[in-house]
């Protein structure tokens, strides 16, 4: 690309960028690698390794999992519905799309609690007709991250829907497709990569949450207990070792999943280029 | 062929979907954001007056919570202005020159999106923490930034750190240099050229970004919540006050600071699909 000679700022700016992204960022981050390096492999399996703490990691990737399959399939079905179909008060329900990245955690923690504890508006209901408990059990932690993840898979989704072009569906009607042929066929795959990257930013999001989750989680060890909060539970036992091995761990894993789902994605779009 | 059917396809072809399935997608969406997203909304309010404006107005005039209010706004005051000027100077950098290790730096930058809240407020409790890197130096020179505001403001930092630039950066690089050279050239001092041609160019874009870092800033709980050691009237924030309040089964009083900080949810929402229709005029 050709360099300007006539735009000045360039020293001052980009040393300032830097000055600071070390300070607030790469400085602070960097902590967890030191304090990790400090310690033996033993202390690290000693960490990993307890029941307590396996147990956690299993809850926190279950619920997260499952968060974003079920935001995954209703985040498809309201960014179609939002781009494809006319109906009133369209432009609210966009609008109120985003709420979720507005509203602080634990504001929606303590609601989403009071709505699905057992005298709640809705856990009343669930648990008067299908005797089904939310609040207080792991699935009070996949409600929790079902509406935090919600804005990732619609706000992923949509502009693709959006740039969607019509003349391929065209083209397979008039050629004699049906309906469900030219969605299974023609709009599905095209929109697949968008939809998987809602669900990477949905998982890794869930992982990692803690504000809106321990009020509705009832956080009883072994069973609804996140990583996060035992993250939060070692700091405040001034355990700082096993704090940070349990973050690095959840980052590790985190970055390995999305990785995984990255190299999925690449390979869907290959796919769908050579069809 | 069916020439009829290709015309009202060619001018709505979203039409050609049977009109059962187009009410059923529609129910399930609007079900699905009314339960998920409309009845916490209603649900707020109606917790926060349950007991009436008399108890919601004594909770909000509480010392404790008038505190976590000022010591909020606090923090969003000192966070929101370092973190925009970090954002043009680094959209700045990034958008009109050429350098080696830019597409590097502009990961980093997105780098505290990808981390955990509860990790970034851990990050600051290795450092300045008892047990931390200047812990031992701290606490001999009677400093306090764990358990103190100097933590909770870093933290915040750390958080909305990435919000401004990411919105400038694509904006910028669209804009392209050309009206700047320009400017320059003519002889315009580079300070008139950044006011006069670049900041009306981005401001729409600008405002967003500050408007999502101060929305994030206010609300932050997570990663506060790990350095603040919770101490009322001194190191709790808004977002710290609902839990406390809600943890002592005070609910009025969590749901009446909830209402704000939902109150500021809306404003930001309203604020935002302003900003992007603006936006939106503004490239035309």
């Amino acid at each position: 690309m050709r360099q300007s000679h006539v735009i000045q700022g360039f020293a001052p700016t980009l040393g300032l960028t830097v000055v600071y992204l070390s300070l607030v960022v790469l400085i602070p981050l960097s902590t967890l690698v030191f304090k990790s390096l400090q310690l033996s492999w033993d202390d690290y399996l000693n960490v990993i390794g307890n029941a307590r703490v396996l147990a956690s990691f299993r809850v926190s990737f279950i619920t997260s999992l499952a968060a974003a399959t079920i935001t995954s399939f209703f985040g498809f079905i309201i960014a179609w519905v939002l781009v494809r179909y006319p109906f009133p008060g369209k432009r609210f329900l966009d609008a109120l799309i985003d709420l979720p990245f507005a509203l602080p955690t634990s504001v929606a923690g303590i609601v989403l609690a009071t709505i699905y504890q057992p005298n709640g508006a809705v856990g009343q209901f669930l648990q008067d007709n299908f005797n089904l408990k939310i609040a207080y059990t792991p699935l009070g932690i996949v409600v929790a991250l079902i509406f935090i993840s919600l804005p990732f898979v619609v706000r992923t989704v949509e502009p693709v829907l959006q740039e969607f072009d019509f003349t391929m569906e065209e083209a397979a009607a008039s050629l004699g497709a049906s309906r469900w042929q030219v969605f299974s066929k023609i709009i599905f795959p095209n929109i697949f990569p968008a939809l998987l990257t809602g669900f990477a930013l949905s998982f890794a999001r869930g992982i990692g949450e803690y504000g809106s989750v321990i009020f509705i989680a009832g956080n009883l060890p072994y069973v609804s207990e996140v990583i996060p909060l035992l993250i939060v539970t070692k700091l405040e036992q001034y355990d700082y070792s096993g704090a940070t091995v349990i973050a690095l761990t959840m980052l590790v894993a985190s970055f390995l999943l999305l990785l995984l789902i990255n190299l999925l994605q690449m390979w869907v779009r290959k796919r769908s280029g050579q069809l | 062929m069916h020439i009829a059917t290709t015309q009202t396809f060619t001018a709505q072809p979203t039409f050609r979907d049977p009109r059962w399935l187009r009410v059923s997608l529609i129910l399930i969406a609007v079900s699905f954001i009314v339960l998920f997203l409309c009845v916490p909304l209603i649900l707020v309010l109606s917790e926060a007056f349950s007991k009436g404006w008399q108890a919601y107005w004594s909770a909000l005039s509480e010392p404790d919570t008038v505190s976590a209010i000022k010591l909020t706004l606090i923090t969003a005051l000192v966070t929101v202005p370092l973190n925009t000027l970090f954002g043009l100077c680094a959209a700045w950098a990034i958008t009109r020159f050429e350098f080696k290790g830019k597409s590097l730096l502009t990961t980093l930058i997105d780098l505290p999106f990808s981390v955990s809240p509860v990790i970034s407020g851990l990050i600051f409790v290795l450092m300045f923490g008892a047990q931390g890197w200047f812990g031992e130096w701290l606490s001999a020179h009677d400093i306090k930034i764990i358990f103190a505001v100097p933590g909770i403001i870093l933290a915040t930092l750390f958080i909305t750190f990435p919000f401004v630039a990411r919105e400038l950066i694509p904006l910028m690089q669209e804009m392209g240099s050309e009206e700047e050279e320009a400017a320059l050239s003519l002889g315009a001092s580079s300070w008139t050229t950044f006011f006069k041609i670049t900041l009306p160019n981005i401001k729409w874009g600008l405002l967003y970004g500050v408007l999502l870092c101060n929305a994030r800033a206010m609300g932050e709980f997570g990663a506060v919540s790990v350095v603040s050691g919770h101490i009322r009237g001194l190191t709790n924030t808004l977002p710290l006050h609902i839990e406390v309040s809600y943890n002592e089964y005070d609910f009025v009083a969590s749901f009446a600071s909830a209402s704000i900080l939902a109150g500021l949810a809306i404003v930001t929402l309203i604020l935002k699909s302003v900003l992007e229709w603006k936006q939106s005029q503004n490239r035309v």
